[in-house]
């Protein structure tokens, strides 16, 4: 029985490690690239830690792009839509937890039914609609269609049902307005499923693509992973450059990520409520 | 009094559901309405007005061979990506299940690719599949297997493609299934183990069957991921080589931003979301025959 015990550990051990490895071993080849000079990216056999270290690439990076800015550009992009689709969504989903009205479900079912559009269909007019807004290469514009998140929407609704009417009724007795309450009693209730949308949504935005690149087309306006984009399409063979800038485009949500491990994890799950 | 009293819970209720109402109907309904207008006509943007066309977007694009090459291509990553996937992310969910000391750490690491941008894991990605310079067929090459040309091969291009999705999802799936796992009660296990069963006939008789709705949910999601493939396409191969790696979301893009035929590509675009819905509306119906709920 001990036998199987130790068994069973060296198999967890073995098996967690292996894939650790091969998670790992990109991002290794990565970091080891981006250290090395041009001339040593194409020898046979690989460096796999380069013989020479050198910071060219990241000089080249901030030389020949507007990085800095990206990285500026990435940060309040993310910032802005995480809070703007976060109370966006909160208001609504007060209402739909705790406000009754005629008709309210089937506005609710309304919002639910547009999880189901691909973002593929509606990209093209919302494109269009900006266009002739003049807003595009804007971030108002980038940033206006998070205005509805139906599934925040619907993740913030489920968690403020569970908060007992009482406390909403006596906050009326106390000639609370819906004002108050939504913000006194509401919000600080629903403090972590908050932080975990409010997470996984600035990290969703951090990684954007699709939009951002049909929106942004202006070196200056453009987000981290548009920016790498263009560089791959400028440099595709530059692979020091090109692995430096992935690697800085990833280190601000890693810092976060190990800072919030939880507030991650909970976010991701979330995914899993859907079904 | 009454009225008033009224119009103050109406103004209450329009106010805090304006932002989000505001976004449903011009970014979200509105659009999805135009969007099948648009695919009735062409319309380059540029040249001023659209003009109507009937359905003959549609035709054109099922009469088409492109149409069929990124349905293919995209069976062909489906069939790669979501029995390996499954398998990896199953065997992660179970190590996340352990009580194992480091499994904390372990976890950390798995979800790495996971909150690193695609952009970046498609770029990491291509240079490790590199043929002549990449770390997978130098890897290879020590065990003395000479690696394909992947990206630059029809055939392996996709499988490719598929390594660097993995790669990116079985953290996200590995924690989904993980929280499956949670859900069932450790009294099926502690009874079979009196019973006598080992490892395979509990993972079969028990885990299996009362994670099924997890896994169904899992493979739901991961299909309507797989129609929607673009940014490791598009930074990993731009559809090459010879379209062996086209699929639907790229063949948008570029019709609707680089070519600028935005009818033709919503036209491609509400087939890509037809295809979806009717193979999700499949799979649920056919999930009867093997998901089992606990009731």
């Amino acid at each position: 029985m001990i036998h199987k015990k130790i068994l069973g550990k060296i198999f967890f051990y073995l098996i967690a490690s292996i894939i650790a490895m091969v998670i790992l071993i990109p991002f290794f080849w990565m970091i080891s690239t981006s250290l090395k000079e041009k001339g040593a990216l194409m020898t046979i056999p690989i460096q796999w830690i380069p013989d020479k270290v050198s910071f060219e690439a990241y000089q080249k990076l901030f030389k020949v792009f507007p990085f800095g800015r990206s990285i500026l550009n990435s940060f309040y992009v993310a910032v802005m839509t995480t809070f703007i689709t976060i109370s966006s969504a909160a208001m609504a989903a007060y209402v739909f937890a705790k406000i009754e009205f005629k008709g309210r479900e089937k506005i609710f079912a309304l919002y639910l039914a547009t999880m189901m559009i691909p973002g593929q269909v509606t990209m093209i007019p919302n494109f269009l609609v900006l266009k002739y807004m003049g807003l595009l290469n804007t971030f108002t514009g980038l940033m206006l269609p998070s205005l509805i998140n139906a599934f925040g929407t619907f993740i913030l609704r489920q968690n403020m049902m569970t908060i007992p009417n009482d406390y909403i009724e006596a906050a009326v007795i106390d000639g609370a307005s819906h004002f108050t309450i939504f913000y006194k009693v509401i919000l600080p209730l629903s403090k972590p499923i908050l932080a975990a949308l409010a997470i996984i949504t600035f990290m969703g935005t951090w990684n954007s693509y699709l939009w951002p690149l049909i929106i942004l087309t202006s070196k200056d306006k453009m987000t981290l992973p548009v920016g790498l984009s263009l560089l791959n399409g400028q440099y595709g063979s530059q692979y020091n450059l090109l692995m430096a800038g992935g690697l800085i485009s990833i280190i601000p949500i890693l810092i976060m990520f190990l800072f919030a491990q939880k507030y991650f994890e909970k976010g991701l799950s979330l995914g899993g409520i859907k079904g | 009094m009454m009225s008033f009293r009224r119009n103050k819970k109406s103004f209450t209720i329009i106010f805090f559901l304006l932002p989000s109402l505001f976004g449903l109907i011009f970014f979200s309904l509105t659009p999805m309405v135009s969007s099948f207008f648009i695919s009735l006509t062409d319309w380059d943007v540029i040249s001023g007005s659209p003009k109507f066309l009937g359905f003959s977007n549609f035709i054109n694009i099922l009469q088409g061979e492109e149409f069929w090459r990124t349905l293919k291509n995209t069976l062909y990553f489906i069939v790669l990506y979501i029995p390996l996937m499954l398998l990896v992310s199953l065997s992660v969910a179970n190590l996340f299940n352990s009580k194992y000391k480091g499994i904390t750490m372990y976890r950390a690491i798995y979800y790495i690719p996971v909150i690193t941008s695609w952009v970046a894991g498609a770029l990491i990605w291509k240079w490790v599949l590199n043929p002549q310079h990449g770390a997978i067929n130098t890897i290879l090459g020590y065990i003395g297997i000479e690696g394909p040309g992947w990206l630059y091969n029809e055939i392996w291009a996709m499988p490719g493609i598929v390594l660097a999705s993995i790669w990116k999802d079985v953290g996200f799936f590995g924690l989904i299934l993980f929280a499956g796992l949670q859900g069932i009660n450790p009294t099926y296990y502690e009874a079979a183990e009196i019973d006598g069963a080992n490892w395979w006939q509990k993972f079969r008789k028990i885990t299996l069957p009362l994670l099924s709705p997890t896994i169904f949910f899992v493979i739901i999601i991961s299909i309507i991921n797989s129609f929607q493939l673009f940014p490791q396409v598009m930074i990993m191969t731009e559809g090459g080589p010879h379209g062996a790696t086209q699929v639907m979301v790229e063949r948008i893009y570029k019709y609707a931003f680089e070519y600028y035929k935005m009818g033709y590509a919503s036209a491609f675009s509400w087939l890509l979301f037809l295809i979806i819905f009717f193979v999700t509306a499949f799979q649920l119906k056919i999930q009867k025959s093997w998901v089992k709920y606990d009731t």
